[in-house]
């Protein structure tokens, strides 16, 4: 679908790394040069044209995103650079000053680096306990698994809405009607899911959500926090500078500004934020929906054609999003990217940044395939193609 | 040496490697090395005597060329001075990196010398010197 929008597929190359990055549009690319050729003024120095232009289009994505994954209020967006300093912030400013030794925060072994060390720096920092809800056997997260793993000391459950090895989705809405119930926080890491799936956090009641939006066919480099108004304003500021502060006079006398500046501080990522309000656009105009019908049609098709070689293990086989993880008998995965990538195939190797799956998959590396809606069927033939000769593959791959 | 004979070397190092083995005894020191990409994790045990390396063993996982770059280290090195060893290692990293370097000490190691044509592989043929050099220099120290 829609493979003209973008200018990369013009190379000779099957891309099939979308979990890492997607790539952008040329609506996106437009939008950025626009503002670095036409109006690239600072924002909030309103007192000439081109500045008053770049805070109205600044502010429109903010409207823009909160319309996207429909939160209550505005102020409830908070730029950023990305997933990473989104979680980062949440753990930081927000659950730092909340939570004390003892507490347990709730993980997975599936989630990615940026859902795990924050929570870790905590306990070496502060004392709360880093618990890991258990996985079913296609390492799936259950409400039975979640209820079972709650105690009277749970204060947080912090998941990824789709995991970046295995691809399952959570079911996130149930999770947090349970853990509300017991006055537990719940952090969603959608970095996987934004591109893929239709997120409404009021629907969902979510407490805080992530994402960025280079998986999002938007620039890299940006990227948003989402909390409850009441929540965000009680958090601590992360940064402290410029547009962030109404005065200060002395270290006793510093007066913030309210939400949602008083969590950017410095001057923003302008460019980046305007191309994910270029995004946004582009995803809204194909539909989410569309999306994910026709990445789960190839997904399909991908699985069913890998799954006819003995030698290659799907260890994802059953999971609702684009994401195909798979090994090679007695391959290593990394050779198999390299194996790939002499025929201008580009998978992605290793263990993603989610070092804990082993743990539970006892797979410490694996190729990932993961689609995009500019992907197709023709793609997935030509690599299964490749995959299909063994021998070939052991002869090439070096 | 042609393109099919590198091509062997390094298949059958990574299909049956030399030294590979987990070693659990103190005379040995044990060196990881984690490559920069965090896919590769080989563990080396060392064992110097008299200013000479006795013993090298490795075990872990990595990819072909990892594997058979380590396979190859261990059989160049076993019985060299450390100085021997140093001027070894570093003959290897000036190949892959297309200066000036003495074919003869190489022996079999010379089926990397086109690596610099896969710039991302560089790292793979390195990963067994990273943490060998370091612990050499240190020890010669």
């Amino acid at each position: 679908m829609n493979r003209d929008d973008f200018p990369m597929l013009n190379q000779d190359i099957i891309y099939f790394d979308n979990g890492a990055t997607t790539f952008k549009p040329q609506s996106v690319i437009n939008a950025i040069t626009d503002y670095y050729e036409n109006y690239s003024a600072n924002a909030h120095r309103g007192d000439y044209d081109i500045s008053y232009k770049v805070d109205l289009a600044y502010e429109n994505v903010r409207e823009e995103v909160r319309d996207f994954i429909n939160a209550k209020n505005k102020e409830e967006i908070i730029f950023t650079s990305g997933t990473t300093m989104s979680l980062n912030m949440v753990a930081d400013s927000f659950f730092k000053k909340y939570l004390e030794a003892g507490d347990e925060v709730l993980i997975t072994k599936t989630e990615h680096a940026s859902n795990v060390l924050p929570w870790f720096n905590l306990a070496n920092e502060i004392g709360i306990k880093v618990n890991y809800i258990d996985l079913d056997s296609d390492y799936h997260v259950t409400i039975d698994n979640v209820l079972k793993a709650i105690t009277p000391k749970t204060k947080v459950i912090s998941l990824a809405y789709i995991t970046n090895v295995i691809g399952d989705i959570r079911p996130i809405k149930e999770i947090c009607k349970i853990a509300h119930e017991r006055n537990i926080f719940v952090i969603i890491d959608a970095a996987q899911a934004i591109a893929h799936k239709k997120i409404d956090v009021q629907d969902l009641d979510v407490d805080f959500l992530a994402f960025s939006a280079h998986k999002m066919y938007g620039p890299t480099g940006v990227g948003v926090l989402y909390g409850k108004k009441e929540l965000l304003d009680e958090a601590n500021c992360y940064m402290l500078g410029g547009g962030m502060n109404e005065s200060f006079d002395s270290e006793k006398e510093i007066l913030l500004k309210s939400l949602p500046y008083k969590f950017e501080a410095g001057t923003q990522n302008i460019a980046g934020v305007i191309g994910l309000g270029a995004a946004i656009k582009y995803i809204s105009n194909i539909g989410l929906d569309n999306i994910n019908i026709y990445e789960m049609k190839l997904r399909n098709y991908l699985v069913e054609k890998l799954e006819k070689y003995s030698y290659i293990d799907i260890i994802n086989y059953e999971a609702d999003s684009a994401i195909v993880s798979f090994n090679v008998d007695k391959i290593f995965s990394q050779d198999i990217a390299y194996y790939l990538n002499k025929y201008k195939v580009c998978v992605r190797a290793g263990n993603h940044c989610a070092k804990l799956v082993k743990n539970v998959t006892g797979v410490t590396n694996s190729v990932r395939i993961s689609l995009s809606f500019y992907n197709t069927e023709e793609e997935i033939d030509e690599v299964v193609s490749l995959l299909s000769d063994y021998e070939k593959i052991r002869n090439e791959m070096i | 040496m042609n393109d099919e004979l590198k091509k062997e070397i390094i298949l059958e190092h990574y299909s049956h490697p030399s030294n590979y083995e987990k070693i659990i005894d103190d005379s040995y020191v044990k060196i990881n090395t984690n490559n920069e990409s965090c896919i590769d994790n080989l563990n080396f045990y060392i064992k110097i005597e008299d200013n000479i390396i006795k013993d090298i063993k490795f075990e872990g996982e990595a990819c072909a060329i990892s594997m058979a770059s380590s396979s190859i280290a261990t059989d160049n090195l076993i019985g060299k001075t450390i100085n021997d060893a140093i001027n070894y290692i570093n003959d290897f990293d000036n190949m892959i990196n297309q200066k000036p370097y003495n074919e003869e000490n190489l022996n079999e190691a010379c089926a990397f010398c086109d690596i610099y044509k896969q710039n991302n592989r560089k790292n793979c043929a390195f990963l067994p010197y990273k943490g060998l050099k370091k612990y050499l220099e240190e020890y010669n120290k």
